[in-house]
């Protein structure tokens, strides 16, 4: 068992490890990148709930000789900002997280936390919810999120029950194809309903589709962690076997990896973690695509690096988009994904063509 | 001399057209909630013959072919009723340019302001025949407006937050009336005072940051659904405890109201602005309905 774990540990440490890092040991690496990018994070996270379109004084927001109730800046401070910035960490972090683990899974780079119609199935619980008025709220959560929250698990099993169903072991092709027609069919059905809808219902279900991160309190970013956590827990059990997946599930299992059993936690992990953020959020692109890549181009494909870096890269990305999206117009906000989109897309080809 | 005489032929061709194009028309489509009404209102209902498939009011339309929405107009359906006048709304571009292309005449039409509901109602009097009848209820809609005016003035004008949708049990994705529109014109006249003054455009996405810097001392939620139970909207109203510092909540007035009239800028406007100064003003000698 020793024996077979320091031959794994060897492996993939010859097998992953960027060409330009090759001389970096894991620690030196992890620590750079840890400090680097989760330092970004955390002045990102500080410096997001003092920037907006109302000027509050800091001295006053912490004031506590004025009663809360009469505390503007304060409201300002602790009601929208503060939430909103960790609604955004914890979405951009859960989204990055859960494209490194798709792409790894399915061996693919196109790959992000929507294809296999998590989102898709996320979105058609929310339309309902939106469109037919369902007036259900379990215990003060209102009812999108968790109607959300049913799609996007939904979906997920059942893309899952198609891979494993007539094939011994998960295949990642029946996942992908399944997940991909998932997607489309669950968008016919969005039409639909959006179609069915009257004119103001279409128009929330719209804003709805572009994701937003006002969340207005903490309550629904408590709701949502039970599930990320869960999901990021079974994250931290991952890098090293799919540094080996990503090789191949033959080389993989060779290797000493349980093949089926990684696949398994890795599917169940991101959708979950999928599932968490959107209900939060609404699906808020781009971000489970480009901070993947992004870092990997940074640090290497060794996903002991890589996925940590991701969240905190994630993370950062996220909330300061959000920063932009609703300081650039004020008082009004631009939909969060436009920002990612347009700040993150240009940028990432740039990195892509210097790096060629 | 053949030259001018085509030419004579041709004017009068063309004045012959705008003549016939002008005559009262007897078969009218009208798409748009607001123009129904006005139609109806103005003694003009029996010209029509299609209206829009989400037009609810008056009763008398109930039997009367459907022709699709703002979103989805069914040019087909609209043309087989071979009407003479239909009257679509200013932004159907593509529906405007086939009707064009089939010879039907329009009315163009859009939301604007208060006073151009009043307009409105007198354009589409002449246009249909019903001049006189028009005319007579825009000045009652006028000496409505003059009334509530009357009755609220001198009073403290609340700052207001006109809701017009959000999501459902939640506070998030919340829209509400800008400075300009009828709605804010409504709310301006039953002595309301809109925090969003400010914002130019008709509705406007609130932030919760936004909120709490408004600080709204009441909120005027309206809905066009009447099927929402008395359940349903007092939970919609809890739904505000999210924000338990904002005056309106602290005060507990967050108002809550149903109701085509309050979304729809037809013959009803009047009534709607009488119920927004009821639920400012609930002390203001306001005539009775």
């Amino acid at each position: 068992m020793r024996a077979s774990r320091r031959l794994l540990a060897s492996t993939d440490e010859e097998a992953v490890v960027a060409p330009g890092n090759r001389r970096w040991s894991l620690r030196r690496r992890l620590t750079v990148a840890l400090s680097g990018f989760g330092g970004l994070a955390i002045i990102t996270l500080t410096v997001a709930p003092l920037l907006g379109p109302t000027p509050i004084g800091l001295g006053r927001v912490f004031d506590t000789s004025i009663p809360f109730a009469d505390n503007v800046d304060a409201q300002i401070f602790f009601i929208a900002r503060l939430p909103r910035a960790l609604a955004g960490a914890l979405v951009g972090a859960s989204l990055a997280v859960a494209g490194v683990v798709f792409q790894a899974l399915l061996r693919n780079p196109l790959a992000t936390p929507f294809t296999l119609g998590v989102s898709a199935g996320a979105s058609l619980g929310a339309m309902l919810v939106i469109t037919l008025g369902v007036p259900v709220a379990v215990s003060g959560i209102p009812a999108v999120p968790i109607a959300s929250l049913l799609g996007s698990l939904g979906a997920a099993g059942v893309v899952y029950s198609m891979a494993t169903l007539r094939h011994r072991g998960l295949s990642t092709t029946v996942l992908l194809l399944a997940g991909v027609t998932l997607n489309s069919f669950f968008s016919a059905i969005i039409m639909f309903v959006q179609y069915s809808a009257d004119f103001t219902q279409t128009f929330q279900t719209v804003r709805w589709l572009m994701g937003n991160l006002d969340v207005s309190g903490f309550q629904p970013i408590v709701a949502a962690l039970p599930l990320t956590g869960a999901a990021f827990a079974m994250f931290a059990t991952l890098p090293r076997a799919l540094n080996l997946l990503t090789l191949g599930s033959d080389s993989a299992a060779a290797r000493g990896v349980d093949v089926l059993r990684t696949q398994r936690v890795a599917f169940l992990s991101a959708s979950l973690a999928t599932g968490a953020a959107v209900s939060l959020s609404g699906p808020i692109g781009f971000i489970g695509i480009v901070i993947p890549h992004l870092v990997r181009l940074i640090v290497g494909a060794d996903h002991r690096v890589v996925m940590p870096a991701s969240a905190c890269l994630g993370a950062a990305f996220l909330v300061g988009c959000d920063v932009v999206a609703r300081t650039i117009m004020a008082p009004f906000e631009l939909p969060v994904g436009v920002i990612t989109a347009l700040t993150g897309g240009p940028f990432f080809l740039w990195l892509l063509v210097r790096r060629q | 001399m053949t030259q001018r005489f085509a030419w004579f032929i041709l004017v009068a061709w063309l004045s012959l057209v705008d003549v016939l194009h002008t005559q009262t028309p007897q078969r009218i489509v009208s798409v748009i909630p607001a123009v129904t009404e006005i139609l109806f209102a103005i003694g003009a209902g029996p010209q029509v013959v299609g209206v829009g498939s989400h037009d609810q009011f008056p009763p008398e339309i109930t039997d009367l072919p459907r022709i699709g929405g703002l979103i989805d107009p069914d040019v087909e359906a609209i043309i087989a009723l071979r009407p003479d006048l239909v009257v679509p709304y200013a932004t159907q571009g593509d529906l405007v340019t086939q009707l064009e292309r089939a010879g039907i005449p329009l009315f163009a039409y859009t939301h604007g302001t208060l006073r151009d509901v009043l307009t409105t109602i007198r354009q589409l009097g002449k246009r249909t025949g019903h001049a006189t009848e028009a005319a007579a209820v825009a000045r009652g809609i006028e000496d409505d407006l003059a009334a509530i005016a009357g009755a609220v003035s001198g009073r403290r004008r609340p700052p207001t937050l006109l809701v017009i949708a959000r999501e459902p049990y939640s506070l998030r994705n919340l829209v509400a009336s800008g400075g300009s529109g009828f709605q804010h014109d409504m709310l301006a006249l039953a002595g309301g005072h809109n925090v969003l003054n400010g914002a130019t455009s008709r509705a406007v996405q609130v932030t919760t940051e936004i909120l709490l810097q408004t600080a709204p001392e009441v909120v005027l939620e309206v809905r066009a659904e009447e099927t929402l139970s008395a359940s349903e909207i007092k939970k919609e109203i809890a739904t505000w405890q999210f924000l338990p510092s904002l005056p309106a909540v602290r005060n507990s007035r967050v108002i809550f109201l149903t109701g085509s009239d309050l979304v729809i800028p037809g013959p009803r406007i009047a009534q709607a602005i009488a119920r927004f100064a009821l639920a400012l003003h609930p002390d203001a000698p306001l005539p009775t309905q």
